[in-house]
């Protein structure tokens, strides 16, 4: 009872460190005489596109009905064009091409847009890099010292060099060399990246497995590449997945720097928005939430995963 | 060997030293007649287990040949996959492919190795599940099954490949005390029936009731070998008479 007490109290705590974090931030920018402008907000997201309707061929407006205008041409032909919005009045002369009105539909806004391309770019990235890990994973504990070398090697660069500087070698040298587009030299770059972690991921895997399991496969005259398919593999991603979980949202949120090679992704997007709104508070927290919701969404997807994988172990 | 043609394991000089330094095996030499069962015995690090390993190679030789099947198994050319298969092996740590259900645990190196259809690979599967008094459990996986029931799977598994040699490395060590006998029960069974069995234990009962010949290792050689007889109430050398001493 006493124990149930303290939890209420602790947790009525955190609430109101959130609120005076939140009234913190609401103080500090009236001190900076920001004015705050969330209405515009939402428009970034989705708007309302709208799509000018012209008049066919020259001729009289000679109503509006149902959601069509008619218009009586000068063959006395009648006409009936789909118009959200009229602007023209009964008895309008128009010309051919004249804007008779205009329809309007929901159109993604420049953040949405780049959260597609963030999401997009690391989706192929995700894939590259699984392959590239797991590859380099296996070389890594092979006893071929061409294969272990290079695995080695491979992956101290990668560890040892900034993300941000491979981004421009592979863009400006790799991405010249093989002509490659923005988006490919940036799924490329952070693939590389990323590889080398999910290498060292896979390889703590592996060696996690119990020797008796190759054993037992061994001797049941299964070759190398059916044990590592069929028995290490499978129990290894089981038991790596909350760390290759973690390094996805990693590489999700190292896509941001993907916008200094001018990758329109949700970072770029973010910039843009600022540049022509002077909203930056309202755009980058709108930026960050949108990030939050996508890694989020990996976390909790990961979290079912286990949970449904959990059964067999 | 005299009549190799009847010796479905020739095992001549082999020795191994660890990388630690430990001389594990110093000139073992043994024949396995076809139809056989062999237990070897000694005290632990007698090197009786590396010995079974090395027969299917899961441990290597540094001198001598081994010859299982006319093969030489300790010759680098040797498709080593080919061989294993005919050769069953059952673990002390049973081994069980913990990811897979008891079912697909027996079939699955039946269909990658044997290269057996599904169907084929499933009855065959249920035929030894059944044998080895497991086959209600088949769609469980091992998490859920006892010590005993694994060692069950194990053999299954082994068995479902239709082995020309079985080989038991201290099946029964790692169970409880109430599992040993259902275990050494169907290995008494197997032994009747004729397959070639090569078996490390500690389980003296079992060693004077199957065996045909007993082995006695110690410090990695082989000191004594005859029938259970011979080896139990005729003990020649002093090691030997020690070392039953203290276990029986």
């Amino acid at each position: 009872m006493r124990r149930k007490k303290h939890t209420l109290l602790w947790n009525i705590a955190f609430v109101l460190v959130i609120i005076g974090i939140g009234f913190f931030i609401y103080k500090a920018s009236l001190r900076i005489n920001y004015s705050w402008n969330w209405r515009a907000v939402p428009s970034y997201l989705v708007y309302k596109a709208e799509d000018e309707i012209d008049a066919p061929a020259p001729g009289i407006v000679e109503g509006y009905k149902d959601g069509e205008l008619i218009l009586k041409t000068e063959k006395n032909k009648i006409l009936h064009i789909k118009v959200e919005h009229p602007i023209l009045k009964k008895g309008a002369v128009v010309n051919e091409g004249d804007e008779l009105g205009y329809n309007t539909h929901y159109k993604a806004g420049p953040l949405l847009v780049g959260l597609y391309m963030t999401i997009k770019v690391s989706l192929v990235s995700i894939v590259m890099a699984l392959i590239i890990g797991l590859f380099t994973g296996l070389m890594r504990i092979s006893e071929n010292p061409l294969f272990k070398n290079l695995s080695t090697v491979y992956i101290e660069l990668v560890r040892g060099t900034p993300l941000l500087v491979q981004i421009f070698i592979v863009y400006f040298f790799i991405g010249t060399l093989f002509s490659m587009t923005r988006f490919i030299a940036g799924a490329f770059a952070l693939a590389v990246f990323e590889g080398a972690y999910i290498a060292e991921i896979i390889r703590a895997g592996i060696q996690s497995i119990p020797r008796g399991q190759t054993e037992a496969a061994l001797a049941l005259g299964m070759n190398y590449f059916q044990i590592m398919r069929y028995i290490i593999i499978p129990q290894a991603f089981k038991r790596v997945l909350p760390a290759l979980a973690g390094q996805f949202i990693s590489l999700i949120k190292d896509s941001s720097l993907l916008s200094i090679i001018s990758l329109t992704e949700l970072t770029k997007a973010g910039r843009e928005v600022v540049a022509s709104t002077f909203s930056p508070f309202e755009v980058w927290f709108t930026v960050a939430a949108l990030y939050f919701i996508v890694t989020y969404s990996l976390s909790l997807f990961d979290r079912y995963l286990e949970r449904r994988l959990a059964g067999d172990e | 060997m005299s009549d190799s043609s009847e010796n479905i394991i020739v095992a001549e000089n082999v020795s191994k030293t660890f990388p630690n330094g430990v001389k594990a095996l110093r000139d073992v030499s043994l024949d396995v007649k076809k139809g056989e069962v062999v237990v070897i015995i000694g005290a632990s690090g007698s090197g009786k287990t590396t010995f079974l390993r090395t027969i299917n190679q899961l441990e290597t030789v540094d001198s001598g040949k081994i010859i299982v099947e006319g093969v030489d198994v300790t010759d680098p050319k040797t498709n080593l996959t080919k061989i294993r298969a005919d050769i069953g092996m059952v673990f002390q740590h049973f081994n069980v492919f913990p990811h897979l259900t008891v079912l697909e645990n027996v079939m699955l190196a039946q269909i990658l190795v044997r290269k057996r259809k599904k169907e084929e690979a499933e009855r065959i599967a249920m035929e030894f599940l059944t044998k080895v008094g497991i086959a209600d459990k088949k769609d469980e996986y091992p998490t859920n099954l006892s010590g005993g029931q694994k060692q069950r799977v194990a053999i299954a598994r082994a068995l479902a490949m239709h082995p020309k040699i079985m080989l038991f490395d201290e099946a029964t060590s790692a169970l409880d005390p109430e599992m040993v006998g259902g275990i050494l029960d169907i290995m008494k069974q197997l032994a009747k029936e004729g397959i070639t069995m090569v078996v490390v234990t500690h389980e003296m009962g079992f060693a004077r009731e199957a065996a045909d010949r007993i082995v006695y290792m110690d410090s990695g050689k082989i000191v004594e070998m005859g029938t259970p007889d011979e080896i139990f109430n005729n003990p020649k050398t002093d090691r030997l008479k020690q070392f039953l001493s203290q276990i029986l």
